[in-house]
């Protein structure tokens, strides 16, 4: 498999990262290599094999449906970049 | 004193010789003096430090006294700490606050040790050399030619360079037992789901793991008796009868059954780390431990594996970094999506943003199954040799990394050479298999050589017994740099 230049844009854009026609064309080489060296995952027939997503086969715990975090609105809001009137404050999305 | 064990320096507090404050000032007073050389710290805060030791104090005098009250512990700049800058090795946090204690944190907070300041460490534990770290690269305390390993490059650097008696780390492939070998100190990474996540900044969800960094198996014990534990809050963790880790330190090893991989023993490793390995193998057989060959055939897989699933969750969990809520944003920007794109591209460096893309390209459409499954079968392939292993032995040894530490600058400007230098450590990760490495010896250069020590699920006792007994017989834990002894 083969990554194209419009490959590596098009994942910035997916990935929501700003990148420079240099800085993609630096991405380009070094992802390649990386997909060849994940490529050798390929040489091996898993057809038989159930995935593995944890270390130990656990049930997800349940909780009861209640409320259990206390309102810390202006101590989380002290550290952020912009806030006014208690509202964390982002460009116009809609005009 | 620099050099004492944790259970000798908390005989000096309860029997009084020592104060914690007297105890805190003076490894403050190293690390002062020593950091500058090194970058093993990103942030001190010497007040609350010796807040902390002062209240310790208190509560040795009510004989309160835990065997941790009033030691200095570094914690990895990964854990979040309340009221101390939490960086994560980058510049997207470097005015984050944090508003609240990992569970690991509030444990030793609990039992009263003194948190000494923030570890260096690669951005976002994405590095094998502490070299992406924001804050600069950390040396390694036997040549400041070298890099230290990583992630947890700066714990490492710290405990060797005993700026601190013992410090935190975590291992996502390897960053705990790879800098511990460069470095030449002790780490243990737990079985997945022993130590909560709650609060560590997360990387690889299913393989982050967080433990301890000191200088011998038996301070490892001390603290993995704090770290690990139940935590509700971290949906991972899993429900276990608390263990004491210490228990069986003492054990004498006679019929100790080590598996040695022949995949482990191949031309990728460096002679003299060999020689190292080979020669705390004999140490161990005159122990009274047998050997067996043993085989891990898909470990060969563990590294393109790693670079399909770690990046793939770190995309998941680095989305989370948008320059709304808190940490760092872009000065300029035009909406709300260049924004976004300014903010990340700004506020995380090369390697992170490597990784995001590598994760988001197999998350994609058409792509999620070539990529991500086929990985996650190929993981199941790797746990089940391991499995398999644990038939024939006890505990599986081999190197941690196939060469001594690296020189600054070697690697950094190639992905691939990096990666494969975690051959060893991946794989465990990927199992959930509890991992560890003590210092064997030295190699080129006089750089140290860490052995590895792979587990069975929950061996932990088992393992730091087998370290311990080691290290009962053989003084390389103990040494430490010839311009850092006073």
């Amino acid at each position: 498999m083969s990554l194209s230049l419009d490959d590596v844009k098009r994942v910035a854009n997916l990935a929501q990262v700003e990148v420079s026609e240099d800085e993609a064309h630096t991405a380009l080489t070094q992802l390649s290599d990386i997909f060849s060296l994940i490529q050798q995952m390929q040489a091996v027939n898993t057809s038989t094999i159930k995935p593995m997503s944890h270390a130990q086969d656990v049930m997800q715990r349940l909780r009861p449906d209640l409320v259990t975090e206390i309102d810390q609105r202006k101590l989380f809001q002290s550290i952020a970049p912009k806030v006014e009137a208690g509202l964390y404050l982002v460009p116009k999305v809609i005009e | 004193m620099f050099n004492f064990s944790l259970k000798q320096l908390s005989g000096l507090l309860s029997a009084k010789k020592i104060s914690s404050i007297e105890l805190t000032g003076e490894f403050l007073k190293r690390l002062k003096t020593l950091n500058p050389g090194y970058n093993a710290f990103i942030t001190i805060n010497e007040e609350t430090s010796l807040v902390q030791a002062r209240a310790a104090d208190a509560m040795i005098a009510a004989g309160q006294a835990h065997p941790l009250t009033g030691i200095p512990v570094a914690q990895k700049d990964i854990f979040c700490t309340k009221g101390w800058r939490t960086t994560c090795g980058s510049k997207m946090l470097s005015n984050f606050i944090s508003p609240y204690d990992a569970d690991v944190v509030e444990r030793f907070n609990t039992v009263g040790a003194v948190n000494i300041g923030k570890t260096n460490m690669d951005e976002f534990a994405m590095g094998s050399s502490n070299e992406t770290s924001f804050y600069g690269p950390v040396k390694n305390p036997w040549d400041i030619t070298a890099v230290p390993g990583g992630s947890s490059g700066g714990s490492a650097c710290a405990v060797a360079a005993r700026m601190t008696p013992a410090a935190t780390g975590t291992d996502t492939g390897g960053s705990i037992r790879q800098p511990a070998a460069l470095c030449g100190i002790s780490g243990i990474k737990p079985t997945y789901g022993l130590v909560s996540r709650y609060g560590m900044i997360a990387f690889a969800s299913s393989l982050d793991q967080g433990g301890p960094m000191a200088k011998s198996a038996e301070d490892l014990a001390l603290m993995l008796n704090v770290m690990a534990g139940f935590d509700v809050r971290d949906s991972t963790s899993l429900q276990r009868e608390p263990e004491d880790y210490t228990r069986d330190l003492e054990k004498p090893l006679a019929g100790l059954r080590i598996g040695l991989p022949k995949e482990y023993f191949v031309k990728e490793i460096n002679d003299d780390v060999a020689r190292a390995v080979e020669a705390a193998i004999a140490e161990y057989r005159k122990l009274g431990a047998t050997t067996v060959e043993v085989s891990l055939p898909a470990t060969k897989l563990s590294v393109p594996v790693y670079y399909v699933l770690a990046p793939a969750e770190a995309s998941s969990n680095l989305s989370r970094f948008d320059g709304v809520r808190y940490g760092y944003r872009a000065p300029d920007y035009i909406d709300l999506s260049d924004m976004y794109r300014k903010t990340r591209a700004q506020g995380f460096g090369a390697e992170v943003k490597r990784r995001i893309l590598i994760g988001t390209y197999v998350l994609s459409h058409g792509y999620y199954d070539a990529y991500y499954i086929q990985a996650q079968k190929l993981r199941r392939l790797i746990a089940q040799d391991f499995i398999e292993a644990f038939k024939q032995c006890d505990i599986i040894m081999g190197p941690t990394s196939p060469t001594v530490a690296f020189d600054l600058g070697e690697k950094s400007s190639d992905p691939v050479q990096m990666y494969l230098s975690d051959a060893y450590t991946i794989a465990v990760n990927l199992a959930g298999l509890p991992g560890m490495s003590i210092p064997v010896g030295f190699g080129n250069k006089n750089r140290p050589v860490g052995l590895h020590l792979i587990g069975n699920y929950f061996a932990e006792a088992q393992m730091l017994n087998v370290a311990h007994q080691y290290q009962e017989a053989t003084d390389w834990h103990v040494r430490m740099p010839v311009q850092l002894q006073t």
